[in-house]
């Protein structure tokens, strides 16, 4: 909502500048977002009167013209305007001034003739014809007799280019402030001055109003009121200087008296109004209904739309000419030859215009005010404005009286006064009468222990509503601070220990936290190969996404981290090592809300990163989690991964971790020349198979023996199995086992490997002597005999 | 023999002070105090002595021995000290050269603040409840004072799943969740990541990060969410920082505010950074509306709340004076290993 300090001046007198007024008004409830005083760019532009004009002696298109400025000499300037005449009073930007837009005027020549400044088209003043209908567009804007033709006056002053402008960011819950009026109240209530606000006043006319139209409501849930008057002999023609620098100060351009007038009282009470052409209303009637199925309309903007039975209509007994509350038909404006119009003042449902206006994509200055809900009480006082204003302007004929067709049925809302209620909620102690002073300075009527809450207001419904009016207005500030008082069990879960013990332990292992999107595209999946019947393929759909690159929730964050590391990648990072701790999206169904997972998502490519890296890395997360008890799978068949290079670990009977380098078609998918390294880690499996409590072994009380050992098996063998082989055979005496070495090449038989493990062995209660350990460095040999597996010689 | 003794000692320190190293310095030992050196050959002629002489000489023998060992010891003591200095000054290092890199990771500027915001409110008693991303419009409107056809739901474009099932809008959901949940006294904050279909660009990103807060428990005040985020806001920007409470409207709190922090880089006297203002908005708010608390099974009678909700994203590009959001989702490591 965009303010006029002069128009909201008719209603309440406030002595304040415009940075004080900004600020209280922002303080007491109505945002300021900026204020700008008009024309404050204009620098030394002035009223000349032109008192000759030459032809320049070298350009036929230019004129050297003579102006009186109000000093003491002339004031030559040089101009290829054509629109000049001896007698013109001008604006004259004079040497060193500023035009609109901020460009420096200075003296200079043209054509070798000198000119000291230049004339002003209304462009440069910062205006358009719309606001001087008699200017054009293409010359100088010749000072009509609604200006003062005073020479040497500061051109603002003598155009009326002397408003302050504010803007106000109005909530969906006060309609009401997006009106001068209504931000009038709220300025007197603030500034504790009087609201002076005149009953229309509307001279008799002629005739009878009800001889000339008809008005029926058919949906009254939809339409609480409308209210008609005829104006008759209509004078089209443009409004006077007031109300146009009134309407360009708000933002609203001037077209002719009719239609300034209903802009007019929108803007000063915040009813919309609408004007239509008597003539193409057929029947001469008025009524409001629903669209019928397959009706359609040209709204004004010229575009035929197709019309829904739940679309409310105004109507005239053949056809809809207007779409209720949102734009008017074709036919319905006024045209140069109008001579009989129909004024509308009418409240309709808010939901019901909102619906509408979206369905159809037009949503409009009146839609958007009436989808808050207007005050159907006003109606009639803003018809009799609109009336008012004709008979002002002389722009026509008004015939006596209004068809009122009123089907409100909304009552006044009534709440306890509970001035008590009211302190001990906010915090203050303001006595009752002062409460009742506050309320009454927005028009809230209090009598009997009671509240009576305007009809404009209707998002007053409970005592916290008026509280907060109370509490406005005794001001924020003035709120006494107080501490938080009662019991504080300020705990973490064992979600949240878990996930900061995750984050540590990752960043210490050098990995860098990234923050991706939660959708993805629907073809990430394809990128990274999941199979078709795959779970991952159960995917939240977003049914109104940007584009579809965002239009699914992600199953896996794994095209995350890929996107992420080849956008690093294509970025020429050498290296990136990275983590993410996501949620991830499984679907169930419409009925229930899907499954949301998290994972701590690895990544990573560069010199130091290759399989047993990231191996190390998840290993380190899951001992530093107290996760020790999992299995490791070799993993051939994840299409995602190197079918050679993936591995699964499976703790109990679930899935915790999958892990390995990318898949080299993957890899090309994401445009990379370079390895990958990915792993998924489940933290609700590591949640369900922690051991977060820790306990402390004592230290060894007896030294231990060391044994190297060195075996030779088929390539194909895993390590694991060995390791396995061997623990179980060593027993309780083995107390690490640690591989050291693998080996191919020439001294092994060709499909073989050698595998070298450090043994060593431990007894809690004695020192092992060298029978015991070479006793069980037997067993070892002989358990993995058993598996084909010999000693290296 | 008095006489060779005064010759040896004069030897003895002749050859010290001549000494260079630890070697010659040994070697005097040996030569002086050995058990074949000079001091033990002497001594062995003792049996020619009178007895009278006997004591004497013997005393005035031990006197040089214990001289000359001393000589040695200190001068080996001096020696030792040279060398070990110098070979100190060979061991000297470059100290300005770069020391060698650790490979920690760098958390994200949205964890780092996160953090501290948590920290914040988790030492003012407050808990950390979480919830889920994809919601039921119920939670993410109805239950909070906005119904179907609400004016509030434009400015909130929603990402739909189905009629009834969306993406949250905000982190408010958490309170009704909550309330439902809990009894009084409830003291959480909810953090998490929200999602509005905002095309992306330097401001606006179509999912974000917000921290919403609730306070229910008997005789809330109006004056209680001030102090709580005045001692938010100084533990945040520092113990000079003020607050300041401007009136707003929001569906599911009444009275409602925007609360504006003053200035973390001017300090309140107007800077770019501020516009000029002085302030910088960063959290909205206001007392639970009596239909919520309801709504979430609390008797408005018999208790009050407030709640509060800020945009983490927001907070970070203050901090650390990021102009554009796209950086932080962006996840170049040159980016992320500034912080």
């Amino acid at each position: 909502m965009i303010l006029s300090k002069k128009w909201v001046k008719d209603y309440v007198d406030f002595n304040a500048t415009d940075k004080e007024f900004a600020d209280e008004m922002t303080l007491s409830g109505s945002k300021v977002e900026a204020f700008e005083v008009e024309g404050a760019e204009l620098k030394n532009i002035v009223v000349g009167h032109i008192e000759a004009i030459e032809h320049h002696p070298d350009a036929d298109t230019l004129w050297v013209c003579q102006l009186d400025v109000g000093k003491d000499e002339n004031v030559q300037i040089v101009t290829s305007a054509q629109n000049l005449k001896v007698g013109d009073y001008v604006p004259a930007a004079l040497h060193k001034s500023v035009v609109a837009g901020g460009h420096k005027i200075e003296k200079g020549k043209l054509r070798g003739v000198a000119s000291y400044g230049m004339m002003c088209s209304v462009a440069e003043l910062g205006l358009t014809v719309h606001d001087f209908p008699y200017a054009i567009e293409d010359g100088i804007f010749v000072l009509g007799d609604d200006c003062q033709k005073v020479v040497g006056m500061d051109i603002r002053e003598a155009i009326g280019l002397t408003d302050t402008v504010t803007e106000f960011e109005i909530t969906s819950n006060r309609p009401d402030c997006l009106s001068v009026i209504g931000l009038a109240r709220e300025a007197a209530a603030t500034f504790k001055t009087e609201l002076k606000v005149n009953e229309p006043v509307v001279k008799p006319g002629h005739g009878d109003v009800n001889d000339m139209l008809k008005v029926q409501i058919d949906e009254p849930s939809k339409c609480y009121r409308y209210v008609g008057a005829v104006v008759e002999n209509v004078r089209v023609k443009p409004s006077p200087l007031w109300m146009r620098e009134r309407l360009r100060a708000s933002g609203v351009r001037a077209i002719n008296n009719i239609v300034d007038i209903t802009n007019y009282v929108m803007l000063e009470y915040g009813q919309p109004m609408h004007a239509f052409d008597l003539r193409y209303l057929e029947g001469n009637q008025v009524i409001v209904r629903n669209a019928k199925n397959g009706e359609t309309i040209t709204t004004l903007d010229g575009e035929e739309r197709a019309l829904s039975e739940d679309m409310l209509v105004i109507a005239d007994a053949k056809k809809p000419v207007a779409v209720a509350g949102v734009m008017g038909g074709e036919y319905s404006g006024i045209m140069d030859d109008t001579t009989t119009i129909v004024f509308e003042s009418a409240c309709f449902n808010g939901p019901s215009v909102r619906r509408t206006a979206k369905a159809l994509g037009m949503r409009t200055e009146a839609s958007s005010r009436y989808e808050k809900e207007l005050n159907p009480y006003s109606c009639l006082t803003c018809l009799n404005r609109a009336l008012e204003l004709i008979q002002l302007l002389d722009a026509g004929d008004v015939v006596n009286g209004v068809v009122d067709c009123n089907k409100v049925t909304k009552e006044q809302t009534v709440l306890d006064f509970e001035p008590e209620w009211v302190n001990s909620f906010i915090g203050i102690n303001v006595s009752a009468e002062d409460q009742i002073k506050m309320l009454e300075a927005i028009d809230f009527e209090v009598k009997d222990g009671k509240i009576y809450v305007p009809y404009f207001r209707n998002d007053i419904e409970h005592k916290a509503d008026v509280a907060e009016e109370i509490a406005r207005f005794y001001g924020y500030a003035n709120i006494p601070n107080s501490p938080l008082r009662g019991e504080a069990k300020a705990k973490l879960t064992p979600a949240q220990v878990l996930t900061k013990l995750v984050d540590s332990t990752l960043l210490s292992c050098g990995l860098t936290e990234i923050c991706t999107y939660s959708f993805v595209s629907p073809k990430t999946l394809d990128k990274i190969r999941v199979p078709e019947d795959s779970e991952l393929r159960k995917l939240v759909v977003i049914s109104n996404p940007l584009g579809e690159e965002t239009s699914v929730m992600r199953t896996t964050s794994i095209p995350s981290m890929l996107e992420v590391l080849a956008r690093n990648y294509n970025n020429r990072n050498l290296e990136a090592a990275l983590y993410e701790i996501s949620t991830e999206y499984i679907s169930r169904g419409t009925e229930e809300l899907p499954y949301e997972k998290q994972s701590a998502v690895i990544g990573m490519y560069g010199k130091n990163a290759d399989f047993y890296t990231l191996k190390g890395t998840v290993e380190e997360l899951l001992s530093k989690v107290g996760l020790t008890d999992y299995d490791v799978v070799p993993v051939n068949d994840n299409p995602t991964f190197h079918p050679g290079r993936c591995a699964k670990l499976i703790a109990g009977d679930k899935e915790l971790a999958v892990l390995g380098e990318i898949h080299p078609i993957v890899n090309e998918n994401y445009g990379f020349n370079t390895r990958v390294y990915v792993a998924s880690v489940s933290l609700e499996v590591i949640a369900e198979f922690r051991n977060a409590t820790k306990t402390y072994t004592p230290l060894p009380k007896f030294p231990a023996s060391t044994r190297d050992l060195a075996f030779v098996c088929e390539k194909s063998l895993t390590v694991l199995t060995l390791e396995k082989a061997i623990t179980k055979a060593v027993g309780a005496i083995l107390e690490d086992i640690t591989l050291f070495d693998i080996y191919e090449g020439s001294q092994i038989p060709e499909g073989m490997k050698s595998v070298a493990f450090n043994l060593k062995l431990r007894s809690k209660d004695h020192t092992l002597n060298d029978e015991e350990a070479d006793s069980a460095v037997k067993r070892a040999i002989k358990a993995l005999e058993e598996l084909g597996i010999t000693l290296r010689s | 023999m008095k006489q060779q003794l005064e010759n040896i000692k004069a030897q003895a320190i002749e050859m010290v002070a001549n000494a260079q190293d630890r070697a010659e310095l040994d070697a005097a030992r040996v030569k002086f105090l050995g058990k074949k050196g000079e001091l033990t050959a002497i001594l062995k002629q003792m049996g020619k002595l009178t007895p009278e002489e006997r004591p004497v000489m013997g005393q005035l023998a031990n006197e040089v021995r214990s001289y000359i060992e001393n000589l040695i010891t200190e001068a080996t003591e001096k020696v030792k000290k040279i060398e070990m200095e110098k070979a100190l000054e060979k061991e000297t290092l470059d100290v300005t050269i770069p020391g060698k890199p650790n490979t920690i990771g760098h958390k994200h500027p949205l964890s780092i603040v996160l953090d501290e915001v948590k920290d914040i409110f988790f030492g003012m008693g407050f808990n950390i409840a979480t919830g889920p991303e994809v919601e039921w419009d119920y939670y993410n409107f109805e239950a909070l004072n906005i119904p179907k056809d609400h004016p509030a739901r434009d400015t909130q474009d929603t990402f739909y799943i189905t009629e009834n099932m969306l993406l949250r809008t905000q982190t408010s959901p958490m309170q009704i969740r909550v309330m439902e949940k809990e009894q009084p006294p409830i003291r959480i904050i909810a953090p998490g990541r929200v999602f509005r279909s905002d095309a992306v660009d330097a401001t606006h990103s179509p999912l974000f990060h917000q921290i919403e807060g609730l306070v229910v428990d008997k005789g809330i005040t109006m004056g209680d969410l001030k102090g709580c985020l005045e001692t938010f806001a100084k533990q945040l920007y520092g113990e000079n920082t003020k607050i300041r409470l401007r009136p707003h409207h929001f569906p599911f709190t009444e009275p409602s505010c925007e609360i504006d922090v003053s200035c973390f880089r001017c300090g309140g006297k107007g800077c770019p950074m501020c516009k000029g203002e002085g302030w910088i908005e960063i959290l909205g708010g206001g007392m639970v509306h009596p239909k919520v608390l309801k709504t979430g099974g609390i008797d408005p009678e018999v208790y009050s709340g407030f709640a509060f909700g800020m945009g983490l994203e927001r907070l970070v590009m203050f901090r650390f004076n990021i102009d554009d959001m796209r950086l932080l989702y962006e996840n170049d490591v040159r980016f992320l290993s500034q912080f």
